[in-house]
């Protein structure tokens, strides 16, 4: 479980995280929407200890992020896992490498176990017959899929993703969605998925944080969004006609 | 005062580089994977050019000394010299800004733009030390290319002379006249901290680029205005401080 309270980000006398203060709950798919220059990303970079906030505190499990050392920083930033929007996998590392490569650089396990590690999540994504490609030869999902496997390959207790189905086609991007879902209860894992993808909202969104402007608007699940009338939430929610004509 | 900031952070960027080190038989796989791509495959340009430009020089000279009063061993003494104390080190270091200077910043400027350095910060590795640290030891354990460059140089510089029909006994001659070497010395102190600019000059632009893919060429050709401009000036003190 990581806690949000009150924290403050500005950038050059911009404010762009404003008193936000909220909950992301173990086990559940927490999602983070909003407009774009909402604030999702630079959240994130806060949740991931990539940026400092300027107030407030993130608490990781009783773990308050005012009081951690450096050392202790490094600890939790292991603990973490990250899909980024572009995969961002190493080019000249194929799918067997990509995936190990965690373990090659912070475990002291032997070669064996390292290859049957990484060879269990790539299995578990599905992708056992690409572990010799590089990255240039998969296909969006098949690069998404890599990438959510190097994610959780050190079984960490906290995964971060951004935009993880983006520039994927509906069907794809379901079964990421999905995917990650099944992989946050199979492993009890605290996940944070920073998207503004209505589809995402209503599969997985089992704790959903809307923010607008810096400030958080909104807290429910993926249920209570499609209900709720909050007047920026409804315009979010409803921004396309189809889906207003369909509400209507 | 964008100026000062910069210079801070590249001198921050060296000190991270050797803090908090990666495991070291991962340095050590990437060292290596460095001295390949960015010494080995450069061998290539770096010996067509010594041939041909040692061959160039020693042309001139001989145009230079068609006095007869003027003994033919001088266009090997100074071939000699020219290849050793400035073309070896200084000119070779210029080429290297442009072929492994433009290849630094780019491979890094394109892990950044995709998010690949995120991705290592995130994994809690100190991505400096493993990106850029393995490219310092690996230009600074291959500054003796140049022995290759002052070699083929001279060989270049015999081969041409012997062509316009100046014996090359007084060539031969010319290039073991008042052998000085501490010259070599000179050269290989130059080089060796040429070698330190050229691995860290261009990282710093790759590393710290923001953008995109087309901001990536931009930041490679910052990377060899910057690294020739401040290989022509370190040329210039270590000259003074040694030399004069």
């Amino acid at each position: 479980m990581i806690e949000v309270k009150n924290i403050l980000k500005s950038f050059e006398n911009s404010d762009v995280l404003k008193e936000i203060e909220t909950i992301f709950y173990r086990g559940k798919t927490n999602l983070i929407i909003g407009q774009s220059g909402s604030g999702k990303t630079v959240l994130l970079k806060c949740l991931l200890g990539l940026y400092e906030v300027d107030s407030g505190e993130i608490i990781y499990d009783g773990i308050s992020s005012k009081k951690m050392n450096s050392d202790e920083k490094l600890d939790i930033s292991r603990q973490m896992g990250m899909v980024f929007q572009g995969s961002a996998l190493f080019d000249s590392m194929n799918v067997l490498e990509n995936v190990r490569f965690p373990l090659d650089m912070l475990t002291k396990i032997d070669e064996n176990e390292k290859n049957s590690r990484a060879m269990k999540f790539i299995e578990r994504v599905n992708l056992k017959d690409a572990i010799n490609k590089l990255p240039s030869e998969l296909s969006g999902g098949m690069q998404k899929r890599v990438a959510i496997a190097r994610a959780i390959v050190m079984n960490p207790k906290y995964l971060f993703c951004d935009e993880p189905n983006s520039g994927l086609d509906p069907k794809t991007a379901i079964v990421i969605d999905q995917l990650i879902q099944e992989i946050t209860k199979e492993y009890n894992i605290t996940t944070i998925i920073n998207s503004h993808d209505m589809n995402s909202v209503i599969e997985i969104g089992e704790n959903i944080v809307f923010l607008k402007e810096g400030y958080k608007i909104w807290q429910g699940n993926n249920k209570e969004v499609l209900k709720s009338r909050n007047k920026e939430v409804e315009d979010f929610v409803y921004s396309s006609e189809l889906l207003k004509k369909l509400r209507n | 005062m964008n100026f000062l900031h910069d210079i801070g952070k590249y001198f921050l960027m060296i000190k991270i580089s050797f803090s908090k080190s990666c495991k070291r038989e991962i340095l050590y796989k990437q060292i290596f994977k460095e001295i390949n791509d960015l010494v080995l495959d450069s061998i290539q340009i770096v010996s067509i050019l010594s041939f041909f430009i040692g061959g160039v020089v020693s042309i001139q000279m001989a145009l230079s000394l068609e006095n007869p009063l003027l003994s033919k061993t001088l266009i090997g003494y100074a071939t000699r010299e020219s290849v050793i104390l400035e073309f070896a080190p200084t000119f070779i270091s210029i080429i290297m800004a442009g072929k492994v200077g433009s290849y630094i910043t780019s491979s890094i400027g394109t892990m950044r733009v995709t998010e690949q350095i995120d991705a290592l910060e995130v994994m809690g590795i100190n991505s400096l030390n493993y990106l850029v640290f393995p490219k310092i030891i690996a230009m600074l354990l291959s500054f003796r290319v140049i022995t290759i460059s002052m070699f083929l140089g001279i060989v270049g510089g015999l081969l041409a002379i012997s062509l316009t029909g100046v014996p090359s006994e007084a060539y031969i001659q010319g290039i073991q006249m008042d052998f000085e070497s501490y010259h070599v010395t000179y050269s290989y102190i130059k080089t060796l901290v040429f070698s330190f600019v050229l691995a860290t000059v261009p990282s710093f632009h790759g590393y710290y680029m923001k953008g995109g893919a087309l901001d990536v060429g931009k930041a490679s050709t910052q990377s060899f205005y910057w690294t020739s401009i401040i290989i022509i000036i370190l040329n210039y003190i270590i000259t003074q401080l040694l030399l004069a």
